[in-house]
């Protein structure tokens, strides 16, 4: 029997869908190790205890709340010594991050607090006695590396999509925390966020993900794939290298090795030719899809649906039966 | 400003791999081995940094068999002062025991900025840098695809999800590199002839002790080949057909 701990990530107020699947992840740990509890971290301005009852839904047994005016960004230090100081006291087994922009800055720096190593990017986990087993794309995603971290807790970040939101009647209790260190007194210090904002889907969360390259022509014919994305409705847009170092989408789109990595369910890759740092960051998908005019481009070895041809004529009538067909349901 | 880069000599992803016998590392037949991609951009971000600053010194840094020395000796060429090699038959898995060992040889060194690629391609852990920083007690700043640095301080741009973030932090610290503070420059041939008479340091790595391990490694399963269902417009249908019947996504 053993408790675990997993830390909620929010931006804006607002619970990241990564918070619930670490949230879930670690109740699945405890269940398969003989039972326990399931402690959430969460941190934000005040009233950002509001959103305790949605984390009681995806297994926590405790949200303990730390409200802090201050607060209101990540604030990489505070959250660590936060994080660090519960767990330290805690006895914890396990302590689940999300493999997101925040939990892979976050949890490093919470294990060397702690002085333990950490496991990253795990697509897979079990506690098998005194070790965590867990599976982590490496490589470029070209090789899956089986790693063992012993010693406790087990730190680890969570590739997002890796498991399944838990969805439950179960009210958390609720415990009041204090930040660890004061906000006032940290070195690094996240003075603003901004961009494409927090209303549009993310791309680490969206199950449908349509894809605009090189093939596009011109940054104004990205509204084909925005129109598309719209037609399914939860869909994301992502680029290509190609595409951002042109300045025609934001770089934060981009899709790849040396962008983000990303698993929907549907994946349609539209004017991409599949370039191998590119197939890095979506070749897990569970369904590919490409348009492309070039029959020989390599996107189309990875594709389970391929259509060759001109993308003017063929996303048009996509976008338009793609809607029918949602329309339908 | 005296800047360290530490860098790592990784497999050259565009090739094939194949499992060595073991299990549990590649098949060293055939593979090519380069300066990992964000490690790159860090040597390119430390040389900019340092050029705009008029002067300085940038020093690349590596924990690594003899073979390495091939990688510090590309980061010389595109214009590194010097290099120092910390010397480990293998570099562990573990984050923290590379951590460990580039701490010790950076903290008292006096720079001011310790520049990291935000991971490596090959174990892509994307933990070395943020703990070198809190075993040298300083601050961090992780993943950055913009820098400034002035009187003292740094302002950096991290993407997020859908979004980017600005940072500001006091130096010294340590940063680690994303794209987007420029392509490395390849070396030129007169750098690679200077690079050669560079000074070039071997130290033994001090690691720590390594409990993040690999138990095996495999290559993904395959995906089915692919499939072209039609051409035009006129396959659309289809298409529509196979994703609400046997993909069941629409
Ligand atoms: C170190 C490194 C890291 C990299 N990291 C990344 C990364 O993270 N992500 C990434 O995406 N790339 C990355 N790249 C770049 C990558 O190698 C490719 O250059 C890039 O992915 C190509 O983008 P693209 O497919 O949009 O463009 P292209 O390769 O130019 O392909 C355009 C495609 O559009 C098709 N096309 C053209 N017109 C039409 C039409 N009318 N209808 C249908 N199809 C059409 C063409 O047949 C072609 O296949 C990286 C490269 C390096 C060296």
């Amino acid at each position: 029997m053993a408790n675990m701990f997993a830390f909620a990530e929010s931006r804006g107020g607002s619970l990241r869908k990564v918070a619930l699947e670490a949230v879930s992840a670690a109740r699945q740990a405890t269940d398969a190790t003989g039972g326990g509890e399931v402690h959430a971290l969460l941190i934000g301005a005040p009233g950002i205890g509001a959103k305790a009852a949605a984390l009681g839904r995806a297994g926590a047994d405790l949200v303990i709340v730390v409200e802090h005016a201050g607060l209101a960004r990540y604030s990489p230090e505070v959250f660590a010594a936060t994080a660090a100081d519960r767990l330290r006291s805690g006895g914890y087994r396990g302590a689940f991050f999300a493999a997101s922009a925040e939990g892979r800055d976050l949890a490093p720096r919470v294990a060397v607090a702690l002085g333990v190593s950490m496991a990253s990017d795990l697509t897979g986990f079990a506690f098998e006695g005194d070790a965590l087993v867990g599976k982590h794309p490496t490589h470029i995603g070209k090789i899956i590396t089986t790693v063992r971290l012993t010693g406790s807790p087990a730190l680890l970040t969570l590739r997002p999509g890796a498991v399944l939101v838990t969805d439950a009647d179960r009210t958390a209790r609720v415990e009041q925390g204090a930040p660890a260190l004061d906000p006032a007194a940290a070195r690094v210090v996240v003075t603003s966020v901004g961009g494409t904002g927090d209303a549009q889907l993310d791309l680490a969360d969206a199950p449908v993900v349509v894809s605009g390259g090189r093939g596009l022509r011109e940054a104004a014919n990205f509204k084909l794939v925005e129109e598309l994305a719209a037609a399914f409705g939860n869909a994301a847009v992502g680029a290509t290298r190609a595409v951002t170092d042109d300045g025609w989408r934001d770089p934060s789109t981009q899709i790849g090795q040396t962008g983000r990595i990303v698993s929907p369910d549907l994946y349609v890759a539209v004017g991409i030719s599949g370039a191998i740092q590119h197939l890095a960051g979506m070749r897990t998908s569970k369904t590919i899809v490409a348009i492309n005019k070039d029959k020989d481009a390599p996107i189309f070895k990875l594709a389970d649906y391929g259509i060759v041809g001109d993308l003017f004529e063929i996303v048009p009538r996509l976008t338009e039966e793609v809607r029918k067909a949602r329309a339908g349901h | 400003m005296k800047i360290a880069v530490c860098i790592k000599r990784v497999p050259d992803m565009d090739l094939r791999f194949a499992i060595g016998a073991g299990g549990k590392a590649l098949d060293s037949a055939g593979l090519k081995f380069d300066i990992a991609d964000f490690d790159g951009y860090a040597v390119e971000a430390g040389l900019r940094l340092v050029e705009a600053h008029g002067s300085g010194e940038v020093v690349v840094v590596t924990v690594g068999p003899a073979a390495a020395q091939e990688t510090l000796r590309k980061a010389l060429g595109m214009g590194a002062d010097r290099a120092i090699q910390l010397s480990a038959d293998e570099v562990p898995f573990d984050g923290r025991a590379v951590a460990t060992a580039l701490a010790t040889e950076l903290k008292d060194g006096g720079y001011d900025l310790v520049l990291f690629g935000r991971m490596a391609t090959d174990s892509a852990n994307q933990t070395v840098g943020p703990m070198t920083a809190h075993l040298m007690g300083v601050p961090c700043v992780t993943a950055i695809s913009k820098l400034d640095i002035a009187g003292g301080r740094g302002t950096a741009e991290r993407q997020l999800e859908g979004a980017s973030e600005t940072v500001e932090f006091p130096l010294p610290a340590v940063v680690t590199i994303d794209e987007g503070l420029g392509r490395p420059r390849l070396p030129s041939l007169k750098g690679i002839m200077a690079a050669k008479k560079k000074p070039l340091e071997v130290k033994p790595a001090q690691l720590g002790a390594a409990s993040l391990t690999v138990d095996s490694i495999a290559l993904p399963p395959d995906r089915p080949p692919g499939r072209i269902i039609g051409e035009g417009a006129d396959a659309v249908p289809e298409l529509i057909r196979l994703l609400q019947t046997e993909a069941k996504v629409l």
